[in-house]
């Protein structure tokens, strides 16, 4: 009993310890600047803020969905018997990975999208996005897949099961349970890469704190506000991964689920 | 069961592996046996339709196998196979492994696939094992829920792809007890085996593969005790070698 409030009280010294390092050393600096902290006019423009964190969530949430799909096919793709569609996989997955988003960013939106008449820039802002986090999502699905015992799959043949549903059965809850983590990961990363669209003026987070920082000249409040803002997304998607995690363990819920 | 194989032939990439075998018996319990490399479960995979042969035809009880996908798919169905290890889906419990030929290949209820998986399970002393998988389960209960899960959809043969040779002495007598069991109930069976007391006293036909052929077949108790090619005769001695 005794020893266990000794580790508890240890535990939560060392987090008010971590806290209380990091809130000096951010005041110190402040204080070194001689920055008097005003939060008052970053709150005058609540209404925007909460319209540009809605469409930071509604454009990763889009680009999530559509990164999925195009990883899926770039992964399964890439195994292709078809030569061309083969090597058209793999030359998308190495040159969007050895490329900056920025770059990407600014050649399909004014070039390729001009080209082509997109002119919605939300659209073609979550295009973008999601060609950019497609191929990293890609190289997750083809390590996985590559990752399953090939015997689980003569498993499946040996009982007479459908290809169809050996992919549905076997193939999909073992491949969820070993990338979810990754995909996750992943999704955290479309959630911080939204922010580069604020160059083709997508009015996301990042742009209105941007549009916000030129009438307040706040800079250290805003931006402070804006990783803070981040941050509560992906530490949320990171809480919500961990339960995925425990039910994915072993794909049991797909076993209860049938 | 009759087993009639006319000229069957595999190669890998060029590399012969088994060698216009042409054999015909008929049988209720067979055990396959030879030196490592020799072909055994290359051919008990032509056996069961996981793999097609390059050449040549088997005919099981008079009725030719057709090698496409679409007729293995549903020829598979009536067999059961069961590998030397890795043999279980490892994201479903041992529950859940059992009852999957049932519920979706047979298309069975659930209600009914698990009654009869629970029955299957205490039969085999898996009783208790329901909830767990397979990482959870000895060697020896991972290949006797194989064996469960191969049989519960009452098939007309059985195939075991060295069953116990992963196991030690003491999880390999539970596996050979229970096919035993199952032989003495009128299942037919095919084991590819390097226990030979087992082909010896279980199995009432052996085949003795060898570099791709047959090189004899025969009654086990002839062939173990009055072996007539050399090729035999020196494997028996290799393997006998250190017995008791």
């Amino acid at each position: 009993m005794r020893t266990k409030i000794c580790k508890t009280l240890y535990i939560v010294g060392s987090m008010a310890a971590v806290a209380a390092i990091l809130a000096a050393f951010l005041w110190i600096s402040l204080l070194r600047i001689d920055h008097k902290l005003d939060f008052s006019t970053l709150l005058e423009f609540k209404v925007r803020l909460q319209q540009g964190f809605v469409m930071t969530l509604a454009i990763s949430a889009g680009s999530l969905f559509l990164s999925l799909l195009i990883g899926a096919l770039a992964a399964v793709g890439q195994h292709s018997r078809v030569l061309v569609i083969s090597y058209l996989c793999k030359v998308y997955v190495q040159v969007i990975r050895g490329t900056p988003l920025l770059v990407q960013i600014f050649f399909f939106y004014y070039i390729i999208g001009t080209a082509w008449g997109i002119e919605n820039r939300y659209l073609a802002g979550i295009l973008i996005l999601s060609l950019f986090e497609g191929a990293y999502i890609a190289e997750i699905i083809r390590g996985g897949l590559e990752s399953i015992d090939s015997r689980q799959y003569e498993i499946a043949r040996a009982i007479g099961l459908s290809p169809g549903k050996t992919a549905r059965l076997v193939t999909i809850p073992i491949l969820m349970s070993r990338i979810l983590p990754a995909l996750a990961g992943q999704f955290a990363s479309i959630i911080k890469d939204s922010s580069l669209l604020s160059v083709i003026a997508v009015s996301e987070l990042t742009q209105t704190i941007q549009e916000i920082s030129a009438h307040n000249f706040k800079f250290f409040e805003n931006y402070f506000s804006l990783g803070a803002m981040y941050f509560i997304m992906t530490f949320v998607v990171s809480l919500i991964t961990r339960r995925l995690e425990k039910v994915y363990k072993h794909a049991d819920y797909y076993a209860r689920h049938l | 069961m009759q087993i009639i194989m006319q000229g069957i032939s595999k190669s890998f990439n060029g590399k012969v592996v088994l060698d216009n075998i042409s054999f015909a018996d008929n049988f209720q319990s067979m055990a396959v046996i030879g030196p490592s490399g020799a072909g055994k479960s290359t051919l008990l995979r032509i056996i069961g339709g996981l793999l097609a042969p390059t050449a040549g035809e088997l005919y099981i009880d008079g009725k030719k196998i057709i090698y496409s996908e679409r007729e293995l798919q549903a020829y598979r169905r009536t067999i059961g196979f069961v590998f030397q290890s890795r043999g279980l889906f490892e994201h479903l419990t041992s529950l859940d492994n059992v009852t999957l030929p049932l519920v979706h290949v047979l298309g069975i209820s659930r209600e009914e696939a698990n009654e009869n998986a629970y029955k299957l399970l205490s039969r085999f002393g898996l009783a208790g094992e329901g909830h767990k998988y397979p990482f959870q389960l000895s060697g020896g209960q991972q290949q006797r829920l194989q064996i469960a899960r191969a049989v519960i959809t009452k098939p007309k043969l059985l195939l075991l792809d060295e069953p116990t040779s992963a196991l030690d002495p003491e999880l390999t007598a539970e596996v050979l007890d229970m096919l035993d069991e199952l032989q003495n109930d009128g299942l037919n069976t095919i084991i590819v085996t390097h226990e030979m007391g087992f082909a010896k006293k279980a199995c009432e036909k052996i085949i003795f593969l060898c570099d791709g052929v047959i090189r004899e077949s025969g009654p086990g108790s002839r062939l173990l005790s009055d072996p007539r090619s050399p090729e035999l005769r020196n494997f028996l001695n290799k393997v006998l070698e250190w017995h008791v």
